[in-house]
């Protein structure tokens, strides 16, 4: 608790305390009236003194309707028209919600900078000699050799030199599993250096690394409001008046008429309490900073409140295929053996004879026939038709239906809904390798998990061909999806989606945010995965997703849709509460008391609600 | 140019409000946000004037809350 709130507590208290002694002396004690006053007058100038003179100073400043105004006519009128407990509770009671609006914000505010204590204070820097240096995370530069101790938070974005042990990125990603690194591996500035004593490289300066990018996203994210924040600051903005304007007329009008001033004041002044907008104004903000505070901490960084309200409408999401949907690299989907050949004998072979290549398919089979292969010997590449080579004493081919035939060897062509490599040995068909781009493990359940979350189209877009997109369209339960397409196709298709979408529905795009900063900036939120790494998919995309994992998706849908909830509940409740006080007081139906329950009691409960935000758990992405 | 300022003991959100919209209103402003919960102003100014500019924000923001500091950094 900061200084300024303890010594407000410590007021509150002393007020109610003396408060209660004053009550029941005046209860219990007939005492003379200048008595009571001057008795009631201790705990309301020990409550609100300071509200009283910042009253005086911003007339002066030509501040007039804020709401130590407001306090002041109504605690001062209720003193005089004689109801001294009223005038005395509400100043105590406004004063408790102000300490309580403090406290929440100083700790709303210091559970997100605790999550994004991500950067270390200072770094270790190896000079040329040997000799380490200490300096600040800021001073680090492009290719200076950085030393970490078991502990130590990367400063800079790098590349493991030397040493091996594992990492936690749970502060940048939410992911709490530990990550090994040797040699040659990323290291992601924020993450902490779990074991082991690790020499990196930076590739990157302070300014560039993903710490400060994720700090400035998340700070800058204040910038772009939602709307639903921008209505209810201007809605403040007449609220206050207006009700201002209506306790005037019910204090003057039915005076004159009814000639019962104190009655009519006294409810006028209820009005007065009941107009301070602080409830209202704080509670929509506080829930969508908790809500992009608490994406931050899963890894999912969101540009504004207005993106977060973008995503809980969505009701259309279109994907990019390659490295989104799927893996983004090739991986045996089936083995067919030919008669009398065992898989494994296939797969070994075809492994062989392409393990000296570096394309992407060879790797493929390696990473397959796990285990060690045998030697290939004089190694032929057949450019765009695959290699022959000596395996065992065999000559192996190993490639397309184009080499197999120019080499006489009869075999099965298959259905080549993707990537087929034909193996021979010794003029022999052994049979096929069937390759492709698989779907990453987890595509599936979260694309599932966005249906659930009211997502209605599940739309692909992607360039590759007709027989690679179908497949993989089936498998994850896409609705539609357009193969073949150029980059401005894409562009073009996301149009057409985003004119038939609904009138308050949303459209999101996820891509890889390198090659799609186009059809991001087309649809109404732009998500990029794993594109730290990358400056134009972070300016290009709204909501940055840190790694390429697809189940952060239908957790930030979540996350929008509860926080929209809350802003939702407390406006309705903010609101109806006010009104239905007003209702009450113009008709002479409640008092005072009631009056400032309305108003801080709502502010608190609002604010109680919206740090739910805050809690930091994993959100359920299921229905139910 | 656009900065990045803290605020100091700005204690009521209605006043970030009642700031930003004051500050807007100055000449030379492009875009500026006051956040009650980042405790932050967000100045977008012509450069040449931005000095100028900064400091009528400053008399603004002292203007609605007497007691809210903006720290130059």
């Amino acid at each position: 608790m900061k200084k300024k709130h303890k010594r407000l507590l410590i007021r509150i208290l002393a007020a109610a305390a003396l408060f209660g002694a004053v009550y029941a002396a005046d209860r219990l004690l007939s005492l003379p009236a200048y008595l009571r006053v001057a008795c009631y007058l201790v705990p309301y100038c020990v409550a609100g003194y300071d509200v009283l003179w910042r009253c005086l100073r911003n007339i002066l400043h030509g501040q007039i309707f804020d709401e130590c105004f407001l306090m002041t006519v109504a605690t001062v009128g209720a003193l005089i028209i004689g109801e001294y407990p009223e005038s005395v509770f509400v100043m105590v009671f406004y004063q408790t919600g102000e300490l309580f609006q403090g406290l929440a914000v100083e700790k709303s505010r210091r559970s997100i900078s605790g999550l994004m204590a991500l950067c270390p204070d200072t770094a270790i820097r190896l000079q040329a000699d040997g000799t380490e240096e200490e300096i600040l995370p800021e001073e680090a530069e492009p290719g200076d050799l950085i030393l970490l101790r078991p502990g130590d938070k990367v400063p800079v974005d790098g590349v493991v030199e030397d040493g091996r042990g594992a990492v936690d990125t749970a502060a940048l990603t939410g992911e709490s599993a530990p990550r090994d690194i040797s040699p040659g591996d990323a290291l992601i500035s924020g993450s902490v250096n779990l074991t082991g004593v690790i020499k990196m490289r930076a590739t990157a300066g302070f300014e560039g690394s993903a710490v400060a990018k994720i700090l400035s996203l998340v700070e800058d994210a204040q910038n772009r409001k939602a709307k639903s924040e921008a209505f209810i600051t201007r809605f403040a903005r007449v609220y206050t008046p207006c009700v201002m304007g209506a306790a005037a007329l019910l204090a003057l009008i039915p005076s004159l008429i009814t000639k019962n001033p104190a009655d009519w004041c006294y409810r006028a002044l209820i009005f007065l309490v009941v107009s301070c907008p602080c409830a209202l104004v704080i509670s929509v903000p506080l829930a969508f900073f908790g809500g992009i505070g608490g994406a931050s901490a899963q890894g999912i960084l969101i540009k504004g409140g207005n993106y977060l309200e973008a995503l809980s409408t969505v009701s259309a999401a279109v994907f990019d295929k390659t490295g989104t949907l799927t893996n983004g690299s090739f991986s045996v989907s089936r083995v067919l053996p030919a008669p009398g050949v065992a898989e494994d004998e296939l797969l070994r072979t075809a492994a062989a004879a392409e393990q000296l290549s570096t394309h992407p398919i060879a790797k493929a089979l390696a990473a397959a026939a796990n285990g060690a292969l045998p030697a290939a010997e004089n190694v032929q590449e057949k450019a765009g038709a695959g290699v022959e080579a000596t395996v065992e004493g065999k000559r192996v081919l190993a490639g397309n239906a184009r080499l197999l035939r120019e080499n006489g060897v009869p075999f099965t062509p298959e259905e080549a809904e993707a990537t087929v490599v034909y193996v021979a040995a010794d003029q022999a068909y052994l049979g096929a390798v069937i390759l492709r781009d698989l779907p990453k493990a987890n595509a599936g359940q979260s694309l599932a998990a966005l249906k659930r979350l009211g997502v209605k189209k599940l739309v692909m877009l992607t360039g590759d061909r007709e027989n690679a997109a179908k497949p993989v369209a089936g498998e994850l339960g896409i609705d539609e999806y357009r193969a073949g397409l150029l980059p401005q196709e894409k562009a073009a298709e996301m149009k057409k989606l985003s004119e038939a979408r609904g009138k308050n529905e949303t459209l999101c795009f996820v891509g890889d945010g390198v090659n799609d900063a186009p059809v991001l900036t087309l649809a109404d939120v732009g998500v990029a995965m794993g594109a730290l790494g990358s400056d134009a998919a972070i300016e290009a995309a709204d909501v940055v997703l840190v790694d390429d994992d697809l189940s952060r998706l239908p957790l930030a849908i979540a996350i929008a849709k509860k926080t929209r909830r809350i802003v939702r509940e407390n406006v309705i409740f903010a609101l109806g509460v006010k009104f239905a006080v007003l209702i009450l007081a113009a008709f002479g139906l409640t008092n005072m008391w009631l009056g400032v329950m309305a108003d801080v009691g709502v502010a608190i409960l609002a604010i109680l609600n919206s740090m739910r935000m805050l809690r930091r758990r994993k959100e359920k992405t299921g229905s139910r | 140019m656009k900065k990045a300022f803290r605020l100091e003991d700005l204690d009521c959100a209605n006043c970030a409000a009642k700031m930003e919209a004051a500050i807007a209103k100055l000449p030379g402003v492009h875009k500026v946000t006051v956040s009650f919960m980042a405790q932050k102003m967000i100045l977008e100014a012509e450069d040449d004037r931005f000095d100028e500019i900064l400091t009528a924000a400053e008399k603004e923001i002292r203007r609605v809350e007497p007691d809210c500091r903006l720290l130059r950094k």
